[in-house]
């Protein structure tokens, strides 16, 4: 059973194991009434129409299961030059060298668990243990686009330039974020996401 | 199709004016809002008053000192906050209420001035305004960037075909906005000491001068969590969502905030009230009751 709770007059949380693997199962049938689904960390936004059956929207919800991500399905490799201003303290705060840190980063397999905080800003669960490091104390003002960043259990990448709180490890040429696509988000929740050492 | 048309010239832009719809919601699982006008009554209104559908594109006017030019005759109309509305012709000045549909004529300069009560007008154009469109929505977001840019002085605004709908409404009551907010007990109103709820419709609270778009800062009593230490994942906001931080002092999430946020929300403004919110002004006092109790 989930935990299911009224969010104001328009939607549900629902607290779940797999946030992006319940969206998955909502988005690919999704019950009458349901609007928008958004998957977080650890619960999963149902929006619903005025009029929906909010009862019997809550006992479907109670009982929901993930949709486990399609292992068939393509990852996104995003290559990356381990250059991050913040490389060296990371090193140091995870006792590791700093070719350790990019070992360890490349070897993980990371999964887009939510995105937030920006457009096409993805949280990436699969991080290694060993790299858990807090944020850093005092926010940058200015984080560049395409900077890979670790921070808590997640990685990620800013898809444009903007403030930011994680440490910076590296950063790619890849575009995160383009409008022009039909799909803006490379990395919507679900994918699945490798990094690489960027050889040029 | 016919292309827009040029109706109007921006000739002051006030300290914030944004072209705005009904947002675009349906992003936020890639990290976009829905965003869209603040007061959305007053945006559906002014949009009915000129014989146009809600969801079209029209302007959304923080405070005064804003004045546009017509470029081509148009019909338009001002909803929202009270305040002074003046219709320039031929050096002519006169006053119009901000009650119906008007007509202007090339030439004629219409000026939004300061509220005496609210905050936000609406200037809605016949035909809608037709704006650079950004997932399937002219709103600018001002928090994610979306949208197009912040109006200036010079800026054109274009306007569709009028389509052969006429105006539903000829005359439009002022919502006078008093009495208490309604409120519901939101998803972590438990993590709060008991009778936090109610100790928030006892509660005077002061609308901070920090509010925007993304969000109300309300001052008033601290609210106390259970267990200050406890650390709750990132969760999805929703508009009207009262995020309270660590300081206690609970933030309304505003048409423009973030999609996920990592604080406790103690309860959620109910939709009947969300357009009260977009007109209070950095000072007013605010009170909240829980909307089954209303």
């Amino acid at each position: 059973m989930n935990e299911v709770r009224r969010y104001g007059d328009h939607a549900l949380l629902v607290e779940v194991a797999d946030p992006a693997g319940v969206a998955r199962t909502l988005r690919a049938a999704p019950p009458a009434g349901v609007l928008e689904v958004v998957p977080a960390a650890a619960t999963v936004l149902v929006v619903h129409a005025p009029g929906a059956d909010v009862r019997r929207l809550e006992a479907l919800l109670a009982e929901v299961c993930p949709t486990p991500t399609d292992e068939a399905a393509a990852e996104v490799v995003i290559a990356v030059r381990y250059d991050g201003d913040d490389l060296h303290d990371v090193a140091a705060l995870c006792d590791l060298s700093v070719q350790d840190v990019v070992r360890r980063h490349q070897a993980a397999a990371y999964t887009v668990a939510f995105c937030g905080f920006a457009p096409g800003f993805a949280y990436l669960r699969g991080l290694d243990p060993a790299l858990v490091v807090p944020r850093l104390v005092t926010p940058r003002v200015r984080v560049p686009a395409g900077s890979v960043a670790v921070a808590d259990t997640w990685s990620a990448v800013y898809p444009r330039e903007s403030p930011g709180g994680w440490r910076l490890i590296g950063h790619t040429d890849a575009t995160l974020w383009d409008l022009g696509r039909p799909s803006p988000a490379l990395l919507a929740p679900g994918t699945r996401v490798r990094f690489v050492q960027d050889a040029s | 199709m016919t292309a827009p048309r040029e109706v109007l010239e921006v000739v002051a832009a006030g300290p914030l004016a944004l072209v705005e719809d009904l947002g675009r919601p349906g992003w936020a699982a890639v990290g976009v809002g829905a965003s869209g006008a603040f007061d959305r009554g007053a945006h559906a209104l002014a949009q009915r008053l000129v014989g146009g559908d809600e969801h079209a594109a029209g302007v959304e006017l923080l405070g005064g000192g804003f004045a546009v030019r017509a470029l081509a005759p148009c019909v338009v109309a001002v909803t929202g906050a009270e305040g002074p509305l003046v219709r320039e012709r031929y050096g002519a000045v006169s006053e119009e209420a901000r009650r119906g549909p008007m007509q202007l004529d090339v030439g004629d300069v219409l000026r939004v001035g300061a509220p005496v009560r609210g905050l936000r007008s609406y200037l809605a154009v016949r035909g809608g305004l037709r704006h650079g469109q950004v997932l399937g929505s002219a709103s600018f977001d001002t928090l994610a960037g979306l949208g197009p840019a912040p109006l200036r002085p010079g800026d054109v605004l274009r306007a569709g075909a009028a389509g052969t709908a006429y105006p539903v409404v000829d005359h439009a009551p002022v919502r006078r906005d008093q009495g208490p907010l309604a409120l519901l007990a939101g998803p972590r109103a438990d993590w709060f000491a008991d009778g936090t709820l109610e100790a928030l419709c006892r509660g005077q609270w002061t609308v901070s001068v920090d509010s925007d778009r993304v969000g109300l800062r309300l001052d008033g009593p601290a609210l106390a969590r259970r267990e200050p230490g406890r650390e709750l994942p990132s969760e999805p906001l929703v508009r009207g969502a009262l995020q309270v931080p660590p300081d206690g002092r609970p933030v309304v999430m505003g048409p423009d905030h973030p999609t996920s946020g990592g604080y406790p929300v103690v309860a959620v403004v109910a939709d009947n009230s969300w357009d009260r919110l977009a007109q209070a002004r950095p000072g007013d006092r605010l009170s909240f009751a829980l909307a089954h109790a209303l």
